[in-house]
């Protein structure tokens, strides 16, 4: 260590090989985004922006990223249905709002939420742990 | 006559230190009134429901930290170099951006109006002002500083933090173009891309300006040009660039993402290694500088570093991350990090800044040390009761019982009491420390305004008598 790291042109080396190891990863991830298919149902392209729009991530999760306050919604359209979603966004809860949605909203972000559902599960029980601590989904 | 560095001017460095200070407080009372939404189901849910009090509790603490530490790293640098900033027009130009936009921000709030994502809930459009803000900050910082040769790590520090902050915040606004924001596993992942590497960007400012500050109290200026400085500082920048995959273990998006996320944030252990390898020095410092409000704060800052790194190793095990995913813990690890560390830290340099030219009266010592000891316990307190509910919370997720949400989160309850509690006895702590600095700024300003013709610069008081104290015994 002591004869390392000691200099501006040893320093530079390891900053320009961290900064080109970074632009690197970050445009290989913007040209080969992990998922291919980029074509969306256009209810469900402004059902997100409507999700946005009334703040709903913060208080619910998708992936288990977002707020705390109400439950994870990304599979909910496949355990409970659109007409539960659909109430709900209707009459709100105890804690919700009732957000006075119009009809097309509604239907918008039914589909976002569709859309979610299909893209994969975010039940951790549905994973399994390896011997070297990584995770696998059944 | 030219006007020292250190003036009783209230100067625009000062006033985004200032301007910080307010939004802690004011991050801190919608802080408690979400907490006590947890509390009273529907509480003010007609006016004020949670999806607007916790964008308005999140943005003015992200604020806070934003503004405290540029606000702290123009004031540090100008001491380094021993000269004033390149152009304080800029400053003033990057000052006034920043505050009509966060006032507009959380108007826009109160008024429902979002459109953002989670941390920047606000409509893109005030995107803008921010970024630009940052680019002045950016030149007013490279054209201040004179050159790059030769400089200790806390300027590189600075610098990585300046240029990541303004990369990753142009990366968090990518979902503006439906190429990616069309499909959610991509949406998320660069998602959380952008926001892992943005909070290790304003890392940077911050521990950067610590050891500067340590630097300044200690009076020995060897480590910031040491190899190990640098190591621990390329450590830093490696896991800022790469550990972010641990957000996202459960999320469909490439493997090896989280593979290198998973392998990354491992050589945190070597920070982890670090500190317990330094902890008898550490020790013997605390003891030489502890009557010093200033270190106290940054040896608090560095105790939560040790709780806050080993619970982020832990969760950053995709085994167990499986389990604290979504859960309360995670929201424990934020907690810890942006009050134990960030804030800590931003109130040692607030003192250290504010106190210089404005002592404040010697009764304060007292309320002080009551404060700072209150402040760490209830933050303990408040961070088990986050970890325990994280606890059950995991174990409900995990379970195939099917006990509905709202019935787990009725059981969470007396946990979120405490948590309440706890973060209420806080908050009034750290009105208590805030409030006599936040005062006597003001009443030294106007009186620096009555003494204008016969201005008397940094006057030699108590504190310059204390730290030429400790810098003699050390």
């Amino acid at each position: 260590m002591s004869t390392h790291l000691t200099n501006d042109r040893q320093r530079i080396s390891v900053l320009f090989f961290l900064l080109f190891s970074f632009l690197c990863y970050s445009f290989y991830l913007y040209y080969y985004l992990p998922v291919k298919s980029i074509s969306q149902n256009p209810e469900a392209a402004t059902g997100k922006l409507s999700w946005q729009k009334y703040n709903c991530n913060a208080c619910h999760q998708i992936y288990g990223l977002g707020g705390y306050l109400g439950p994870d919604l990304t599979n909910v359209y496949s355990k409970r249905g659109a007409d539960y979603i659909k109430a709900f966004l209707k009459n709100g809860t105890s804690i919700m709002p009732a957000f006075h949605l119009t009809e097309q909203e509604t239907k918008d972000l039914v589909s976002f939420l569709k859309d979610i559902d299909a893209s994969g599960s975010s039940d951790p029980k549905t994973f399994t742990s390896r011997y070297d601590g990584t995770i696998k989904q059944q | 006559m030219t006007e020292p560095l250190n003036s009783n001017k209230l100067n625009t460095s000062k006033l985004f230190i200032i301007s910080g200070l307010l939004l802690l407080i004011t991050g801190m009372l919608f802080g408690l009134t979400g907490a006590l939404q947890y509390l009273v189901p529907g509480f003010l849910k007609d006016h004020l429901s949670f999806e607007i009090i916790r964008p308005l509790h999140v943005s003015s603490v992200i604020f806070w930290i934003i503004l405290a530490a540029m606000g702290t790293v123009l004031i540090y640098l100008q001491q380094y170099t021993k000269r004033k900033l390149y152009s304080p027009l800029l400053l003033k130009v990057q000052y006034l951006l920043f505050a009509i936009s966060i006032c507009a921000i959380l108007i826009s709030y109160c008024a429902h109006l979002f459109g953002g994502r989670e941390y920047w809930e606000f409509h893109p459009a005030f995107a803008i002002p921010i970024a630009t803000g940052w680019i002045l900050f950016i030149i007013n910082f490279i054209k201040s500083l004179g050159g790059f040769r030769n400089q200790p790590v806390y300027v590189w520090m600075w610098l990585t933090g300046l240029a990541f902050f303004l990369f990753t915040f142009a990366e968090s606004y990518l979902w503006i173009f439906p190429y990616f924001r069309n499909n959610i596993a991509n949406d998320m992942t660069i998602q959380w891309k952008s926001y892992g590497s943005m909070v290790g960007s304003w890392n940077m400012l911050i521990y950067g300006s610590s050891i500067y500050l340590m630097e300044k109290i200690s009076g020995v200026k060897k480590y910031s040009r040491s190899p190990i400085a640098f190591a621990l500082y390329f450590t830093g920048l490696f896991n800022l660039m790469f550990n972010w995959g641990h957000h996202i273990y459960t999320l469909p998006t490439y493997a090896f993402v989280k593979h290198i996320g998973y392998a990354v944030s491992m050589t945190e252990l070597f920070i982890l290694g670090r500190i317990i390898w330094q902890w008898r020095s550490t020790l013997s410092t605390a003891q030489k500088h502890y009557h010093h409000n200033t270190y106290r704060l940054l040896l608090a800052a560095d105790i939560w570093v040790f709780l806050t790194l080993i619970l982020a190793i832990i969760m950053s095990v995709p085994a167990i991350n499986l389990y604290t995913h979504g859960t309360h813990i995670t929201v424990a690890h934020t907690m810890g990090a942006t009050i134990g560390i960030n804030s800590f830290l931003l109130l040692a340099f607030a003192f250290d800044i504010l106190q210089e030219t404005c002592f404040t009266s010697p009764g304060y010592s007292k309320w002080f040390n009551r404060g700072f000891i209150t402040v760490n316990i209830s933050l303990f307190v408040f961070w088990i009761s986050l970890i325990t509910a994280g606890i059950l919370k995991a174990k409900w997720q995990m379970a195939e019982t099917g006990i509905p949400f709202s019935y787990m989160m009725k059981q969470l309850s007396p946990y979120f009491m405490v948590f309440f509690i706890s973060g209420f006895i806080m908050a009034c702590e750290f009105v208590i420390l805030i409030y006599p600095l936040l005062k006597n700024q003001l009443l030294c300003y106007f009186k620096y305004l009555g003494k204008k013709d016969k201005i008397k610069y940094a006057e030699p008081n108590e504190y310059f008598a204390e730290l030429n104290l400790v810098k003699n015994s050390g």
